[in-house]
């Protein structure tokens, strides 16, 4: 379980990014941070894996307090993905790349090898293994690093802006193996932007304004509610925005998933004639 | 003028292998792009996407160097005789990320550098960076490090850079990765706008096809280094091939899809969420 209680934070150019945060996630959680830019959704999750400590207030994670531990203990537990792949990466292959931790912490050769196969082939960077990550798109960068933590396998991962430069099939293995993960009783914490990704994947929300939260729930609940997703710079899932213009007709518009859409109309459909 | 009704940009058979690359990113590809257009080109992650957009301003073959077959001209230039800079005057391309691409100190210096190599007047320099700063919404930015600002800003400054150069072609590699789904709107709104108003041709590179398709005319969909869709958007979207390499379709389409399967036919195709709730309102109150 990691708690984040009252949290404050201020970068030393005095600008105030968490204003107040108070959170608590549970094992087993998949938990998307959503929010406009610069509302403090990546300065909160610095926080779970201790690269970043409260100015004011605590994170608890598995009850050590991040402000009495390293950042180095902190992170075999808490897996974090940066936003941009180009911060975390600077090995000259892949496989080097997806190595470089584990040797670090402590894994014996073969078990090594055997995660970077592993990891590899989990996000379909098999034929890349010899190749520099430099070589390599931006979306197939930002796989490359998910392998690098991935491979140790964390209790908690986080993943800033996932689903950035990748296209739809690969979001949708991202989806699939994040489910899987979850499933594992991992812990999956994810800031994104992405509106349409967090409809598919439907896992609790939490709303971030001006550095603090706003709303923690269901997606299907917060992300059909108008007020709060304008408040917070984000807009409706396209499903949701058609239901929105169809509320005349009397349907549900809390609707994000373009399957129960489906069903919702040809029930209706039905029904009228 | 006579070369208003010549293709703004057109390949033949272009074939492009990186320097020490095994196979070729681009193979065989042949397309044009009329002056005004709003083109999307999309294609699953590593298609060849990139490489394309970047024979466009002649990075490939001047910078990238590598193998390089087949034609491509733009604006009436052969990328592969004209120089990067004498390009330059014509495609702007914002890149994927927008920190490879930004260096001043401050964003107004970052903004009227290109126009400062191309010897614009003072005058008109301070002109053209107050217009790009404005249009971006990035004004009160003016004197910040670009470094300094979250990827969402130097999303927009990076814009602001190409759209200070009032190309004829703008190129835009995935330029609202970074932006929450208001500030991408506001963006794709500024991209339209020089598109209907300046005539400015608009490639957007593109994976969320929900967003941007309301603007575009023209689709281009790539897959291991070829074009295997070109058409316009309800042509694309709604074609086996589409289906095939699952390009993620825009969900308003994806919803006439599914409803087309259980036999209740919408009147036309929706890309739009707007138009989507249009035919059914049509389809419930008949």
């Amino acid at each position: 379980m990691i708690e984040v209680k009252d949290v404050h934070f201020a970068y030393p150019t005095g600008v105030k990014a968490l204003r107040g945060v108070s959170l608590t996630i549970h094992d087993g959680d998949f938990i998307a941070i959503m929010g406009q830019n610069g509302a403090g959704k990546t300065t909160l999750v610095k926080h779970l894996n201790g690269l970043l400590k409260p100015t004011e207030g605590e994170v608890i994670v598995d009850k050590v307090k991040t402000k009495e531990t390293s950042v180095a203990k902190l992170a075999r537990k808490v897996g974090f993905v940066f936003q941009n792949p180009d911060h975390q990466l600077f090995c000259e292959t892949v496989e080097e790349e997806v190595a470089f931790a584990l040797k670090n912490f402590g894994f014996k050769e073969k078990a090594t090898k055997k995660r970077v196969s592993w990891a590899l082939n989990l996000l379909d960077l098999e034929g890349y293994r010899q190749t520099s990550p430099f070589m390599l798109s931006g979306g197939e960068r930002k796989r490359v690093a998910l392998a690098s933590v991935l491979a140790w396998d964390p209790k908690y991962v986080i993943l800033d802006e996932p689903t950035i430069g990748q296209d739809y099939q690969q979001k949708e293995k991202l989806r699939q193996f994040i489910i899987q993960l979850n499933a594992q009783e991992k812990t999956v914490i994810i800031v994104t932007h992405d509106v349409e990704f967090v409809a598919e994947c439907n896992p609790r929300v939490v709303l971030m304004t001006d550095g603090k939260i706003v709303a923690d729930g269901e997606a299907q609940k917060i992300l059909t509610n108008e007020k709060l997703v304008a408040q917070a710079s984000i807009v409706p899932p396209q499903i949701t925005q058609i239901f929105l213009g169809l509320a005349d007709l009397g349907l549900p518009t809390d609707i994000i998933d373009v399957h129960e859409a489906r069903e919702v109309l040809i029930t209706r459909l039905e029904a009228t004639s | 003028m006579a070369d208003k009704t010549l293709p703004i940009i057109e390949t033949q058979e272009l074939t492009y292998t990186y320097p020490g690359g095994t196979k070729p990113s681009l193979k065989d590809v042949s397309m044009t792009i009329e002056r005004g257009e709003f083109v999307i080109l999309t294609g699953p992650s590593g298609c060849g996407k990139t490489t394309l957009c970047r024979c466009f301003n002649g990075l490939i073959p001047h910078f990238y160097t590598g193998k390089f077959d087949g034609d491509a001209t733009v604006a009436k230039l052969k990328v592969n005789q004209s120089s990067i800079h004498e390009l330059a005057q014509h495609v702007g391309l914002v890149f994927q990320n927008p920190e490879n691409q930004l260096f001043a100190l401050s964003v107004e210096k970052d903004v009227a550098f290109g126009l400062e190599n191309l010897g614009v007047p003072r005058d008109e320099i301070r002109k053209r960076v107050d217009w790009a700063l404005q249009i971006t919404g990035i004004e009160e930015l003016r004197e910040r490090p670009p470094h300094e600002l979250s990827g969402g800003q130097q999303q927009r400054v990076a814009i602001a850079c190409v759209l200070a150069m009032q190309p004829d072609v703008m190129v835009l590699d995935e330029p609202t990765s970074f932006l929450d789904p208001v500030g991408a709107q506001k963006i794709f709104d500024v991209i339209n706008q020089l598109n209907k108003d300046l005539g400015i041709t608009i490639i957007l590179v593109e994976h969320r096809l929900d967003l941007a398709s309301q603007y575009a005319n023209h689709v281009i969909v790539m897959n291991e280094g070829k074009i295997i869709l070109d058409g316009s958007p309800r042509e694309v979207f709604t074609s086996e091939g589409a289906r095939l390499i699952g390009i993620g379709i825009p969900k308003a389409t994806r919803l006439y899809q599914l409803l087309g399967e259980n036999g209740v036919h919408l009147n036309e195709i929706p890309v739009t969420s707007q138009e989507a709730a249009n035919l059914l309102k049509e389809a419930l109150q008949t």
